[in-house]
């Protein structure tokens, strides 16, 4: 299971990769495994404000809808298009090519339900 | 549509939808003239433009529906593995026997005194599902199988309390359960918490300990599970979760692979849903309704529904009233008709020979399962009950899926199995041959199979992907139709 050392990760598997004041989010290999095979990923409007762990959009799998939930708050300034015709870049490119949203993160963010690589490794083997 | 032939392949028809037919005018209806104005009165519920009938010729309208039904696949067309619903072929003498008048045109409300042919029957057949199922008595209302569950876990509940414990609310359910069962669980104002399973894919004793307390109302499993194997732990299960104050819910839809041979009462268990229409022949899937009536024990006897058949020195009656019962749960004793076909189909084979059904149905997934072994890779090793399980890891490799191998099967000529269930493997096949089937039939489908994974390995995998080629609608866009569906069609 792939678990990048660059990223902070939340107990509902999503990853987060800060840059800045620029967050980019998408769901981990553990949690694209769990899912099997994506058909579908359900984007938020470019401009929406997020809260940290509010929903944020949706993905479907052969097996199961999931909602996928915010790491840190922060306003919608860029999403990933290809996956509307190309879902499964989620499973094959998690952290990569599959991102699913990029925020500007707001200023009311404290990061301590974040877990870093080790931790979120020690958490998967719970 | 105008410009599309008559046909696009061979003799199989295109066809548009009815209100696409280009007519424009009622050709074939002729309605009786108006007798008389309408009073005043009614003026408001006058028809404000003209009643969109479609304009079709009844020889068009035959072909249509006719045309629309050769589009279809039944367990008459062809071979039908799919998992976990135990797509059998049904007795013709089945048919004839629930057409019989004396059965098929009675009316529920009618005497008793009148029906008392019907009434034994079921009765009788009552009796039979009870002893296979290895149960005291069967309540044969539910209408489906998930009703059945339903009225199942509403036994529980009014068990539960009787006993005081209305706290007990927790319902423990396996991961590989069926989807049916936290829905279920839901419906009856209980909550539901997953049970992991083990490696094997069977319970996990630790993993059942960890969540067995105060709160259990139930635990539902299915035996043999959904990943075809049998709960070797189940009498120890059992005692677990009657130790520690619940009771155990079975869901009867694998019971084909039992039938006549295991009785699900001896393992344990207080109740099972029997899927009538599964195991004992009815048609389902769209063929018809199904049944699922409950078996249970002494201990949930007394909370069986009512109305309920009962028999007095060969007189049969029908009771309305039971203080403890959870009431009524169907307006009619059942789906009679179902169970006139389950009646028929039990009495064919005799005590004698019932066990033939699980034997074959668990041979031919044997069977399966050692020609598909060396080229699909088996999650769970070892024998298999009546259906088997594989996976799609490794054509997976080649960058093929479930999906794919499932639409490919269509262009061979057969009707794909369950693909992406259960849910605790990854891109879950899981086929299911029933005993019906001919070593032919088996081996043509096998033969399908070896074919689709050669391809695999070849390389050549673009007509995987585009499949199905040959139907005459291709691969549909599934996720859209479910999120977007359109039901309501307009110009």
């Amino acid at each position: 299971m792939s678990v990048p050392t660059d990223l902070r990760y939340t107990k509902e598997h999503e990853w987060v990769r800060i840059e800045g004041d620029t967050a980019t989010f998408g769901i981990s290999d553990h949690a694209q495994e769990a899912l099997g095979d994506i058909v579908f990923v359900e984007l938020p409007e470019v401009g929406r404000s997020i809260d940290a762990g509010e929903a944020y959009g949706v993905v479907e799998s052969v097996k199961a809808v999931s909602d996928v939930y915010a790491p840190v708050a922060g306003e919608v300034i860029e999403i990933n298009e290809t996956l509307e015709s190309e879902a499964d870049l989620v499973n094959s490119d998690p952290y990569g090519a599959g991102w699913i949203i990029k925020v500007k993160i707001s200023d009311n963010n404290a990061d301590t339900d974040l877990m870093n690589p080790s931790e979120y490794e020690s958490f998967l083997d719970e | 549509m105008s410009q599309q032939y008559s046909s696009v392949s061979g003799m199989q028809h295109e066809e548009p939808l009815l209100f696409e037919h280009a007519h424009e005018a009622p050709e074939s209806i002729s309605l009786p003239g108006v007798q008389a104005d309408a009073p005043s009165s009614l003026d408001a519920f006058k028809r404000k433009k003209a009643a969109n009938i479609p304009g079709l010729s009844e020889p068009e309208t035959v072909r249509h529906f006719v045309r629309l039904s050769q589009w279809n696949h039944g367990i008459e067309t062809g071979f039908y593995p799919l998992g976990s619903c135990t797509m059998k072929y049904n007795p013709r003498v089945n048919e004839q026997i629930a057409r019989l008048p004396g059965l098929a045109h009675v009316h529920p409300d009618q005497p008793e005194d009148s029906v008392q042919g019907i009434l034994g029957l079921l009765h009788e057949l009552q009796g039979w599902l009870a002893e296979i199922a290895g149960f005291k008595d069967v309540t044969l209302q539910p209408a489906a199988g998930a009703h059945g569950e339903l009225a199942g876990l509403m036994m529980i509940r009014k068990c539960l309390d009787a006993r005081g414990e209305e706290n007990r609310k927790k319902v423990l359910v396996p991961d590989s359960a069926h989807g049916t069962n936290p829905a279920s669980a839901a419906l009856c104002g209980m909550y539901t918490v997953e049970i992991k399973s083990g490696a094997d894919g069977r319970i996990d004793l630790e993993e059942l300990k960890k969540h067995l307390d105060g709160d259990v109302a139930a635990l539902m499993m299915t035996n043999p599970n959904t990943a075809g194997t049998f709960e070797t732990d189940i009498k120890e299960i059992c005692q677990l979760v009657h130790d520690a104050g619940g009771l155990v819910y079975g869901d009867g839809a694998n019971l084909n692979a039992l039938v006549g041979v295991a009785r699900p009462g001896d393992m344990g268990l207080d109740c099972l849903h029997i899927n009538v229409h599964k195991t004992f022949s009815t048609p389902h899937g769209g063929g018809g309704p199904g049944a699922g009536p409950v078996a249970v024990n002494d201990t949930l006897k007394p909370f069986l529904p009512v109305p309920r058949i009962v028999e007095n020195a060969g007189v049969y009656a029908i009771e309305t009233e039971d203080e403890q019962s959870i009431g009524t749960i169907l307006s009619t004793l059942g789906q009679t008709g179902v169970y006139m076909r389950a009646n028929a189909y039990i009495s064919a084979f005799g005590k004698q020979h019932i066990h033939k059904i699980a034997q074959d149905a668990v041979l031919n997934a044997n069977y399966v399962l050692s020609r598909l072994k060396d080229k699909y890779h088996v999650p769970f090793e070892g024998l298999c009950k009546h259906e088997c399980l594989l996976t799609d890891e490794w054509q997976n490799k080649h960058g093929v899926k479930t999906l794919d191998i499932a639409k490919r099967l269509i262009d061979l000529g057969f009707h794909p199995m369950t693909v992406y269930f259960p849910l605790i493997v990854h891109g879950a096949m899981l086929i299911e041959p029933t005993e019906t089937e001919s070593k032919d039939t088996l081996d043509a489908f096998c033969d399908a199979m070896l074919e689709i994974a050669a391809q695999c390995e070849a390389g050549d995998t673009q007509a995987l992907h585009d499949a199905p080629l040959k139907p005459i609608r291709r691969r549909l866009d599934e996720t859209q139709a479910a999120r977007k569906p359109v039901l309501v069609w307009s110009e």
